[in-house]
């Protein structure tokens, strides 16, 4: 899960990271009142869960509160990358002597987590690891052991600022290991921070992702999602308990088992096809779900075709069937459906499905049904 | 011969009063295992219905009781990582965790906790083990499968299924099919289960079923040329048109930062002589064609 960079700098400043003054504002007054009481000059930035709204024009210097009320105007209701700005955040102008980037993530190959310092903040960390390697510094946090001060200390003293700044930015380093164990993050990331002319020290940006399978103990980050910034489909799929992923294609994709699935969109890309979608309705294919995620791939924009694949395990092909055809005989699908089905009894699922007298397509073999489909899908 | 599971097996069922655990112990039962107790806390003594198996309230009973030796796992997320300890600390050797939904922080401790110690773990968000014919423990459809010379790990649920019915189908029996599970951070990992079936003289070879996100494949592909392997290994990877930031379906089927692509997997698994089938119904052929 994804939030705001207003949360998470709410979330640094309670975990004791020291972070530039800023406000919230939905509406140009309130982006002027929150400057008047910061003082200008402020930066007025855009909160999107996507990247790259500075160059998108999402991020703005303003000298007075006139501009500061002009800027907001022109940011809020702004589309960046699909995302509509409806909040900005107004922050403090830093006078930068030097810019760093400070962050944490879990590192998937190391079972454990990676802090990340560097001496090339505010551009793209990606973009210095390609080119500038020798900058990035990387210490290695054990999950059961923690990360200790010196640790942190080690990192800091290597990025060549005043021993003052180092100092602080260790403190940082250690704070932000805290609130990330502590909230259940997969990222915590500051880019930049940033080292004053007086050698103090402070974030400017703050960015946090979380796992999803932590929410059940995470209330307070959970109440930070915005499904504003979420495709609504997968919202709804999300409620349903059902695993959702839209592509944009004009092929709707219902299958059980998300490899299953991954492998559907595979053969249909193959074989010429634009999935609108995946969607995994878990390893059983109940008649319930397989309405529930009709209703949901329905509602793809340009949708065309329906192709459903599914194993019949311990749910056998001919329950399975037995399932799809009451589903059918009740909803009024204006798409064209394309079932492909094997496991158990299979024979009998498929005798099943082709007497139900609906107007389904059913093949053995998922290239055959991916043909089918991306043959009746093109317009 | 087999690998993890065989009938040797004395298996606990954690949750094994709960709608999954109760289901799947008769459906374990059925195909033949040896289930010896149920665990869940708080129902320690009581019975569940059409099941003739003893329930204790903590696993370190069970194991004393029935001279347990593998558990398996159906307790809800947020209980299952305490689940896979309490296991660890009553001496059980193999622990296979079902369960989908662990956060990524539960698992790194019980992976850095149980590290270099005498147990190994399957899963967790995985459809189990099954060795055809002797054991079965997990979710899987027993029926599919059928006794043989060929292993089968995978990250994948149904997919595994899919690829089992074919093999199945084409008449090409299974020494032991693992799903190794669908989460970023997995027990065993293909690099802890290759060994092993190379080291069992029933197995000939090897179909990898893997997936875009992490290295894994990759580590596997490491692991075939690193010295002369008996076993041979095909593979499929699931992903190929997958888009890069977005989680399928599986916790750990992400590409991230550019990582993790199933055409870099391919690519990987090729250079190192691993043939890779590029839809699932190839995989009984180059089963069969692998020089062995």
């Amino acid at each position: 899960m994804k939030i705001h960079e207003y949360q998470a700098r709410s979330l640094f400043e309670s975990a004791g990271i020291p972070v530039a003054r800023a406000g919230i504002a939905q509406t140009p007054s309130e982006a002027r009142a929150v400057a008047e009481k910061l003082g200008v000059p402020v930066a007025v930035k855009a909160q999107v869960h996507v990247g790259g709204r500075g160059k998108a024009g999402g991020v703005k210097l303003a000298n007075t509160p006139s501009e500061v009320e002009t800027a907001a105007r022109e940011i809020l209701g702004m589309k960046i990358k699909g995302s509509t700005v409806r909040t900005v955040l107004v922050m403090e102008k830093v006078d930068i002597a030097q810019e760093l980037y400070l962050g944490m993530v879990f590192d998937r190959d190391h079972r454990g987590y990676t802090v990340i310092a560097s001496s090339a903040g505010g551009i793209d960390i990606e973009e210095v690891s390609a080119k500038t390697p020798e900058k990035i510094h990387r210490v290695f946090v054990h999950p059961v052991q923690g990360f200790s001060p010196h640790q942190a200390r080690e990192v800091a003293f290597r990025l060549g600022v005043p021993k003052k700044a180092s100092l602080e930015i260790a403190r940082t380093l250690v704070l932000l290991h805290r609130v990330f164990v502590q909230t259940d993050a997969t990222l915590a990331e500051i880019n930049p921070y940033v080292v004053r002319p007086d050698e103090t020290t402070v974030a400017i940006d703050a960015k946090m992702n979380f796992d999803d399978n932590a929410l059940f103990r995470q209330k307070s980050v959970e109440s930070m999602r915005d499904t504003g910034e979420e495709e609504p489909l997968e919202v709804e799929a999300k409620n349903a308990d059902l695993a959702y992923v839209h592509l944009g294609g004009d092929i709707g994709i219902i299958g059980n088992g998300a490899g299953l699935v991954m492998t559907t969109l595979d053969v249909v890309t193959a074989a010429g096809g634009k999935p609108a979608n995946f969607l995994d309705i878990g390893g059983s294919s109940s008649p319930e779900k397989v309405r529930r995620a009709m209703e949901i791939v329905l509602k793809e924009p340009g949708l065309r075709v329906i192709f459903i694949n599914v194993f019949g395990g311990i749910t056998r092909c001919d329950d399975v069937a037995n399932g799809l055809v009451q589903v059918f005989k009740k909803m009024n699908v204006p798409s064209p459906i394309v079932i492909r089905m094997t496991g158990t009894n299979v024979d009998q699922g498929m005798k099943i499905l082709n007497d139900s007298g609906l107007n389904l397509k059913t093949f053995p073999t998922m290239q055959a049904a991916a043909k089918e489909a991306a043959r009746l899908a093109k317009p | 011969m087999s690998i993890l599971v065989d009938s040797r097996t004395r298996l606990i069922v954690q949750g094994i009063t709960g709608r999954d655990g109760s289901f799947h112990a008769r459906q374990m039962i059925d195909y033949g295992t040896n289930v010896v107790a149920g665990v869940t806390p708080g129902k320690g003594g009581t019975r569940v219905d059409g099941l003739d198996v003893p329930v204790f309230d903590t696993v370190r009973e069970a194991v004393e009781a029935a001279q347990a030796n593998a558990s398996v796992i159906y307790v809800p997320a947020s209980a299952s990582a305490d689940a896979i300890l309490e296991s660890a600390d009553a001496g059980v050797q193999l622990v296979i965790c079902i369960t989908e939904g662990i956060p990524v922080n539960d698992m790194l401790r019980v992976h850095h906790l149980l590290a270099g110690g005498n147990i190994t773990i399957v899963g967790p968000n995985c459809p189990g083990v099954i060795s055809p014919g002797k054991c079965k423990v997990g979710i899987m459809p027993g029926f599919i499968h059928k006794p043989g010379r060929v292993g089968v790990v995978s990250r994948s649920g149904t997919l595994t299924y899919e690829i089992v019915y074919a093999l199945t189908q084409a008449g090409i029996g299974q020494s032991t099919c693992v799903g190794v599970g669908g989460d970023p951070v997995i027990g065993s990992k293909f690099t802890d289960l290759l060994p092993k079936f190379e080291a069992d003289p029933d197995t000939d070879a090897v179909v990898l079923v893997g997936e875009i996100g992490g290295a894994d494949e990759e580590e596997a592909a490491a692991w075939y040329t690193r010295s002369p392997r008996r076993i041979r290994i095909v593979a499929f990877i699931a992903g190929v048109s997958a888009p890069p930031g977005k989680r399928m379906g599986h916790a750990g089927a992400i590409i991230s930062g550019g990582k993790g692509t199933a055409k870099d997997k391919i690519e990987t698994l090729m250079n190192h002589g691993i043939p890779v089938a590029s839809d699932t119904s190839q995989i009984p052929d180059l089963v069969k064609k692998v020089p062995g």
